[in-house]
């Protein structure tokens, strides 16, 4: 006989949850501690009584926070139950409450007393003033907080939710706790950061003064020539790059799979570009053709006798530079769309007399239509989000992302009208995102089913041939010349004035200086390439982890909720980066949860930055595997996290490898979101390349860029080389109706 | 030491007024109440969508009931989990793992019951001696032919000697010659073992082949319950009648009842047979193609409206005065041909009346 579980007197997972509390509570510091706490310096500076370091319990033991007392009671009440029986109701209620009470409490008083004592002045009119404060949690409240959340969980799980699963439980609390903390708790705060007035208090007025503000929403462009609000800026050039991306990727794409063109793998390369390019370095390259001493520029103006202008820098040279950047994306979609057509439905229309132009127009293009709309918003969203190509080349033309970078940054500093811009610029995303989802969730026109299709996709109609030839020529030489031109640019002494070539700029930026203590990085961008490096390190791991149970939750389990679970979880793709920066700051600056000037709050906004791309990569390789795998195993006796570890993560490995290295390249290139979370200790790579060219340093900068793009092409190189080895010997699983 | 063997530790499988509901009104089990005797191999047969499947994984845990209860021996399993349910069950896909050898997926089970390592491998060693798989241990799933998969599903699951084991239709994605070879394979394991078997289907050939009894299914419940035998040769109603074996359904009159046994018209021809307590009147009389005799002395009067040789016996499709009747002869040297008037009669034993309706 099987033991039950749900019969046993023991439970480790619970124990463990509880100790690990005790030892948030007993032995880590309570609040966070300057310098980090792997600095260890805490240790021999007073620590277990000096209250800077003190756990909560020596805190209490000198008469120090008292309103942290009530955390004991929630502590100890789950060791009466850990030898019941999970059958016992008292078991689950005694859990539940304990959990939930504590985890309340302990962010009840996180927000309710503050660096200034109470937080809220309602407060101090109830319980009279209070001379005390505090600071930012530290790692033993995390713990603390962790023991309680993972306790309630268990509480539910024994109470029969998921039949009583306690890892699937587990999961879904620890997922929606830490969405809620770094997603939905810091764009809230923003959102109330739009109404504060200047003395501290909330009104209405002062967000309809920003939000109505004719620099947002201004029409003068159409009336008297002048310039028109950031806003319509914003949405005239996502819905201009939109269109054309798309466009571009429907030529791409059929020139791969409905062409005879022999380079096709070439062509397929093309989508590697976007992810391993920082997304500012386009913009950098189009200045070295464009710009005022511009190659194409000197050019033109020698032989024609045209006065070079500056024409570049505004809506033309962002246009460019995103379409640029966001044509493989809208190709890698569209590919996927155009290959899923069934050749079934393309013959059946040939066998029915309709000659290849009438089968494209009348079947091939109805069915990708869904996908055309799809590219669309994709490129819509990636342009409204898109800060460093307008940072670089935006010159009058002002966008809502670089807007709200200079309401932070700049001499205005008005947080209330960066949020109020963040709020704009997050409505036109997650409209977008909205529009995706459920306008075009409803209708996705797959038509190639689980079992093999053995027709064949029809060459495209004849008179596609030309101009899909031609454009798709065009572009693509025009994307290889500005990617020679950034190689070629790094070499260069001083762009069109000193055409000389140099290593200098490598030099000033890597040399590397050998003596009696080792090797000295004296180059200028040794210091923010490892602190990029280390950081990416940290945040590819964790952003896969979360990314696989989130998606491991979505394809496996079904539980009350799990539409706006999947939801929560997706938003973050809508976000901009500007917008996780602007909310960072506003959310993480003051206590319970202080990070500003950390590298954590980096780690931290990559990974929610990059969740969906690890959600996106688990649910396509999830949905791979047969159902039953897992059912098999259930019915052989493992729980669902051990058939989670022993057969879904083996099975995923290519997954896994795939959304380590993507979140890791991702970390590396972002610019948006970076930007405002940055501090002298943690600068990364992409925010000091800014700095160069901030400071017309381009040659540096574009050095530094190439060097980034060769060290992510070998790490997707790396990656290629590995998911192919690891495919061999997997059994392809055709899925059986039944 | 002790070569370890696999034994079987059997037990009784009982459905108490099992509902299960999905969505708040699609039922696809209404309201069963089953009685899975041990040592027994109960098939669940019916058409996709009549909640066969339903059942077996509501048996697994992988669905849970709506409604009512369910026992494993004389334990209520109603609201357990799979993981704690002593059952195992063997997937129409096999469900191997596949990045394990076969050896490791037949032990895979045994760790999570308690077994140490060494033991657990020497079980899953003559769990596959069982199932005739012995030295392909190290293989990968990858590497065996689709019966050897099937046979590694099935050494998997019974290595854990469940109370019950289940079978979600495992023949389906075989070849006809191995289907036959397989399933006598698997009857054998059973009654040499004593197991407990529910085992899904929607082929009533197999259904007949390797039951011990077969519960007829139709939507969300069921329709009849019996030995292969009385379902085939006693049908309750005209859907058993026609899902077991292919059956023709006459209309006819029961002129006379006389000792049980009902004399019947159709036409001019009369035939005696048990009348299963029906009263004098229309009946429907259910009539296997092999049943249906041609030429018969007496026979009512019909034509032959298609003629189709298929190998080893001669398919007729015949015009009667009430409609089409299919029937079947061995006689393949001496077709009847197209367009021919015959008489039809009906063999001694084999047709049964039905209600009418």
């Amino acid at each position: 006989m099987r033991p039950v579980a749900s019969e046993a007197t023991s439970h480790p997972v619970l124990i463990f949850w509880i100790a690990a509390g005790w030892v948030g509570f007993l032995i880590l510091p309570w609040y966070g501690i300057e310098g980090g706490i792997f600095s260890l310096e805490w240790l021999v500076e007073g620590y277990p009584f000096d209250t800077d370091f003190a756990p909560a319990a020596f805190l209490i033991g000198q008469g120090e926070k008292l309103w942290l007392v009530p955390l004991i009671p929630p502590l100890i009440a789950p060791w009466f139950v850990a030898r019941r029986p999970k059958t016992d109701p008292l078991y689950a209620k005694v859990l539940i409450l304990s959990g939930a009470f504590g985890f309340g409490w302990l962010i009840a008083q996180g927000f309710g007393i503050g660096i200034r004592g109470w937080s809220f002045g309602w407060l101090g009119a109830l319980f009279g003033p209070l001379d005390d404060r505090q600071f930012g949690m530290g790692y033993g409240a995390m713990l603390l907080a962790a023991s309680f959340l993972f306790v309630f969980t268990q509480g539910i799980a024994a109470r029969g939710a998921i039949n009583g699963d306690v890892f699937v439980v587990s999961a879904i609390g620890g997922v929606i706790a830490i969405v809620a903390t770094f997603v939905f708790f810091p764009i809230a705060k923003m959102l109330t950061a739009a109404f504060v007035t200047e003395d501290g208090g909330y009104s209405f007025g002062i967000f309809a003064g920003k939000f109505f503000d004719d620099r947002l929403w201004g029409l003068d462009c159409l009336i008297t020539g002048g310039r028109c609000g950031v806003a319509w800026n914003s949405l005239f050039l996502a819905i201009l790059v939109g269109v054309l991306t798309t466009a571009l990727g429907l030529v791409f794409a059929l020139v791969v799979t409905r062409s005879g063109f022999r380079y096709k793998r070439l062509v397929r390369a093309l989508t590697v570009l976007p992810i391993i390019t920082p997304p500012f370095v386009i913009g950098l390259a189009l200045i070295l053709l464009f710009g005022l001493s511009g190659t194409v520029t000197v050019f033109v103006a020698d032989v024609f006798g045209v006065q070079p202008t500056r024409w570049l820098y505004g809506l033309p040279g962002i246009l460019i530079a995103q379409v640029l950047a966001f044509t493989p994306i809208a190709f890698l979609v569209l590919i996927g769309v155009v290959e899923g057509v069934s050749p079934s439905m393309e013959e059946a229309a040939q066998t029915l007399r309709a000659n290849r132009w009438q089968v494209f127009r009348t079947v091939t293009l109805p069915l990708i239509r869904p996908g055309l709309a799809n590219a669309f918003l994709l490129g819509f969203i990636e342009s409204m989000a898109d800060f460093g190509n307008p940072l670089v080349l935006g010159g009058n033309y002002d966008v809502l992302s670089t807007e709200i970078f200079f309401a932070i940054v700049g001499a205005q500093y008005d947080q209330g009208r960066a949020a109020v811009l963040a709020l704009v610029l997050l409505g036109f995303t997650l409209g977008a995102f909205y529009a995706q989802r459920f306008w075009l969730g409803k209708k996705s026109y797959t038509t190639v089913s689980g079992k093999g299709d053995a027709g064949v996709h029809p060459l495209m109609p004849r008179r596609l041939n030309i101009p899909v030839y031609a454009i798709a020529g065009f572009w693509g030489t025009f994307t290889i010349v500005v990617y020679g031109m950034i190689l070629y640019g790094s070499v260069v002494e001083l762009w069109g004035v000193n055409n000389t070539l140099t290593f200098k700029h490598y030099v000033t930026a890597f040399s590397v200086r050998l003596d009696a203590e080792g090797i000295r990085w004296t180059g200028s961008a040794w210091d923010s390439f490892w602190t990029t490096i280390k950081i990416s390190a940290i945040a590819a791991p964790l952003t896969a982890a979360v990314g696989l149970v989130t998606a491991y939750l979505l394809t496996r389990q079904t539980f009350a909720g799990k539409n706006a679970f999947e939801f929560g979880t997706m938003l973050s793709f809508a976000i901009p980066g500007t917008v996780i920066g602007v909310s960072y700051i506003l959310a993480f600056n003051v206590p319970p949860i202080e990070l500003t000037g950390t590298g954590l709050i980096l780690v931290i906004s990559f990974i929610f930055r990059n969740m969906p791309v690890g959600v996106r990569a688990g649910i396509a390789s999830m949905s791979q595997l047969d159902k039953s795998l897992d059912e098999s195993s259930l019915t052989l006796g493992a729980n669902s996290w051990q058939t989670f570890r022993k057969v879904i993560l083996p099975l995923l490995r290519p997954a896994i490898l795939a959304a380590l290295v993507y979140s890791f390249v991702r970390a590396m290139t972002a610019i948006s979101a970076v930007i405002f979370l940055v501090s002298a200790q943690y600068d990364m790579a992409t925010s000091y390349i800014i700095g160069r060219v901030e400071n017309n340093d381009y040659g540096l900068a574009i050095a530094y860029s190439t060097a980034l793009i060769f060290v992510m092409l070998g790490a997707v190189g790396l990656l290629q080389l590995l998911v192919g080895k690891t495919r061999i010997g997997r059994r392809t699983h055709v899925k059986v109706g039944g | 030491m002790v070569k370890p063997r696999i034994g079987g530790k059997a037990a009784p499988v009982s459905f108490r007024n099992v509902s299960k509901v999905y969505g708040g009104d699609v039922k696809a089990v209404d309201n069963v109440s089953l009685e899975v005797e041990t040592g027994k191999l109960f098939t669940l047969l019916g058409p996709s969508g009549c909640g066969k499947t339903t059942m077996l994984r509501m048996i697994a845990g992988l669905e849970m009931a709506t409604s009512g209860s369910i026992l494993i021996g004389d334990k209520d399993v109603t609201g357990l989990p799979a993981t704690d349910r002593d059952v195992s069950m063997v997937f129409q896909s096999y469900a191997l793992f596949p990045h394990m050898t076969v050896l490791q997926n037949v032990s895979y089970g045994l760790g999570f019951s308690g077994f140490k390592k060494a033991e657990a491998a020497e079980r899953a060693t003559a769990g596959l001696e069982l199932v005739g798989l012995s030295g392909y241990g190290d293989r990968l799933p990858s590497e065996l032919s689709g019966g050897q998969q099937q046979r590694v599903a099935v050494a998997r699951a019974l290595v854990l000697e469940p109370q019950v084991l289940l079978f979600d239709e495992p023949l389906s994605n075989l070849d006809a010659k191995l289907r036959r070879q397989v399933r006598e394979e698997i009857r054998e394991i059973q009654q040499t073992l004593g197991l407990t078997v529910v085992y899904v289907t929607h082929d009533q050939e197999e259904a007949l082949a390797v039951s011990d009894r077969i519960v007829v299914m139709r939507n969300a419940s069921i329709a009849q319950i019996g030995t292969p035998r009385e379902l085939y040769d006693a049908p309750v109603d005209r859907f058993v009648a026609d899902f077991i074996g292919e059956a023709n359904l006459l209309p006819c009159e029961i002129v006379d009842i006389r000792n049980d046994q009902a004399e019947i018209a159709i036409g001019p021809y009369r035939h005696v047979l048990a009348s299963r307590g029906l009263a004098r009147g229309p009946a429907t009389l259910a009539v296997r193609p092999s049943r249906v005799v041609l030429d018969a002395a007496g026979g009512f009067p019909a034509m032959v409206s298609k003629a189709t040789y298929v190998g080893s016996r001669m398919e007729y499709t015949i015009e009667a005065g009430f409609g089409p009747l299919f029937a079947v002869r061995e006689d393949v040297d001496d077709p009847l041909p197209v367009g021919r008037d015959v008489t039809v009669g009906l063999a001694p034993t084999g047709p049964v009346l039905l209600p009418r309706g």
